[in-house]
């Protein structure tokens, strides 16, 4: 452990008088962000920076959308449907149809052969310069499909080196092709372990197919459950990263996931990834058809925050399709169907790609530095006020997005230790019909962001920010098109002066409303 | 008897085609369909017939009474 000095002057006590306790306080924030632990993981969540992570793993991480909140302003991924068969059932999962008004994962709208997967890579990455990540995630299982995955593999690594592979499994036969994986240099691997006791793995799985026998009940989520750990901890010893994905499902797993968390990090995991469950009547899922319903977004958050010791916490997942394309919280799928990319004439340009991202790299650092730069205007101070706020925003890290041409609200925590991505909200679904489009949009829109004091925006109308003030919630607009981080610290800085001088009284927030189904093109 | 499959409700996902031990299921517009030539209801082969225990739509792979049982 170092030894910090804190200077005493930079305790603010309330009455003059010095509290050992915030002097403690203080000594613990400044080991906890910055300087590396005992234990050698971030203490940042997944926003970890390269000051947080070991040179080795922010390499990796670096350019990974899932695997790096702070990647995923910047770089896009694309994932490819060549596997579309399962080994086991999900009672959230229906694989049976898709339609054009339904979207959750699970389903795509069209199946590629590992060659029409390969010339998509290759479309997009032409297309979309900071498309760094190819993974396989479905529709089905990629190891349930191993000729199809690792065909697709094998075809990109040799025309697009420079695409990082990944995959994302149920895990049931990932100790049979670990070292398959590992020749790949595949070198992040995503699996979904949903408990680690098979009595509530019973609630969640009917029946996995495994060694030529359906196996149902309990003792199908033994195998389960003693597969994946497997296949987690054989990754782990390789050095591969892996990201643990668990479906939140309130009153079956959602206490379980804290010992979850702690199985998988017990095992190495890198990133723990806890996600609501999805679950609508219309998605003819076991949950959508029983009512079993899903956990509100202050609900996700409380698990997020008791999970996130010493294990980085994912808070930026989408959910996307085993079809999806581009940023994290946008898809472009619907430029790159199957007929599209077959016309395309693709010219692999890795010269131009690495350009672009040159002007990315500049962008991000510029981005940290303004970060860093706000932060130590407040540096001293503490305060145990925290404060949520939604952001409008395209991508790049900017306040850039129109109030309402916005799609999804990005939620950051904001508190004398800086500013924090906790979260995202969607609003692109809401029902916008019926009693007058614009009242509709405006109330889901809040619902939405309800647990938030502000609202930062590019722009917005004159009726939704009345809207929100009436609702309590503050709309920003003067930090248009600046850099997200820095303007939530110089709003928080200013808040809470004004709190201190009374100006304003802080309000508790109430909870706010996490939108159902997978992203798609709004 | 042989197994078929109810195209109204395969979803194309392809998990019985490999795991049938007749190579008796193939492709066709989307859906996957069997050949009752072929198919031996994987009696020696294994206790359950692998297209009905992989399937993920229940009541999909059945028994097409059109043909007779099969007899190892």
């Amino acid at each position: 452990m170092s030894t910090q000095i804190i200077p005493l002057s930079s305790i603010s006590p309330l009455n003059g008088v010095v509290r050992l306790e915030d002097v403690l306080q203080k000594m613990a924030d400044h080991q906890g962000c910055g300087t590396s632990s005992g234990s050698g993981k971030a203490s940042c969540g997944s926003s970890a920076g390269p000051a947080d992570l070991s040179p080795e793993i922010w390499e990796k991480v670096k350019n990974h959308p899932c695997y790096s909140e702070e990647a995923h302003h910047h770089y896009a991924r694309m994932h490819v449907a060549v596997a579309p068969a399962c080994n086991i059932q999900c009672n959230y999962c229906n694989r049976k149809y898709d339609c054009a008004n339904e979207s959750r994962p699970g389903v795509v709208s069209e199946k590629l052969t590992p060659e029409q997967a390969a010339k998509k890579v290759l479309a997009v990455a032409s297309t979309i310069p900071q498309m760094t990540v190819l993974g396989i995630a479905g529709p089905g299982d990629p190891l349930a499909n191993p000729a199809k995955t690792f065909k697709t593999f094998e075809l990109i690594s040799k025309t697009a080196p420079d695409i990082k592979l990944c995959l994302s499994t149920n895990g049931l036969m990932l100790p049979d092709h670990v070292d398959t994986i590992q020749g790949f240099n595949v070198d992040h691997v995503t699996i979904t372990i949903n408990m680690v006791d098979p009595d509530v793995g019973a609630l969640i799985y009917p029946w996995i197919y495994y060694k030529n026998k359906r196996y149902t009940g309990r003792e199908a989520s033994e195998i389960l459950s003693e597969r994946q750990l497997q296949g987690l901890e054989m990754l782990t010893e390789r050095g591969i990263l892996c990201k643990v994905n668990s479906v939140m499902i309130p009153g079956v797993n959602d206490h379980h996931l804290v010992e979850v968390n702690r199985a998988v990090k017990s095992r190495g995991a890198f990133l723990h990834n806890i996600m609501p469950l999805i679950s609508a009547p219309e998605h003819g899922t076991v949950y959508g058809l029983n009512g079993q319903r899903g956990p509100s977004a202050q609900e996700l958050k409380a698990l997020q925050d008791s999970c996130e010791g010493e294990m980085n916490m994912m808070r930026h997942c989408r959910q996307c399709r085993a079809d999806a394309v581009g940023l994290l919280g946008e898809d472009r799928s619907a430029e790159f169907t199957t007929e599209a990319v077959m016309a395309m004439e693709v010219a692999y340009d890795l010269e131009s790609r690495q350009a672009y991202q040159a002007v990315v790299e500049q962008e991000r650092q510029a981005k940290a530095a303004a970060k860093e730069a706000e932060l130590a205007t407040m540096a001293g101070d503490h305060s145990d006020i925290k404060i949520l706020v939604a952001v409008a925003t395209k991508g790049s890290g900017r306040i850039n997005e129109h109030f309402g041409h916005a799609t999804e609200f990005q939620i950051y925590e904001a508190s004398t230790e800086g500013a924090k991505f906790v979260g995202h909200r969607r609003v692109d679904l809401y029902c916008q019909g019926g009693f007058g489009e614009e009242e509709a949009l405006e109330s889901s829109v809040i619902r939405a962001i309800n647990d938030c004091t502000a609202v930062f925006v590019a722009k917005i109308g004159g009726c939704p920010k009345a809207s929100l003030e009436a609702a309590g919630i503050e709309p920003v607009d003067r930090y248009a098109f600046e850099y997200i981080d820095q303007s939530v610290i110089a709003y928080f800085r200013d808040y809470l002066e004004k709190i201190r001088e009374g100006v304003v009284v802080m309000g508790r927030r109430g909870d706010a409303e996490i939108r159902q189904g997978a992203y798609i093109a709004a | 008897m042989a197994y078929k499959i109810i195209a109204s409700q395969c979803t194309g996902c392809s998990a019985c085609e490999p795991e049938c031990p007749n190579m008796a299921i193939s492709e066709k517009n989307g859906t996957f369909i069997i050949d009752p030539a072929k198919c031996t209801e994987c009696i020696n082969y294994f206790d359950v017939p692998q297209c009905v225990a992989v399937c993920p739509v229940d009541n999909t792979c059945v028994i097409d009474k059109n043909y007779p049982r099969y007899i190892a």
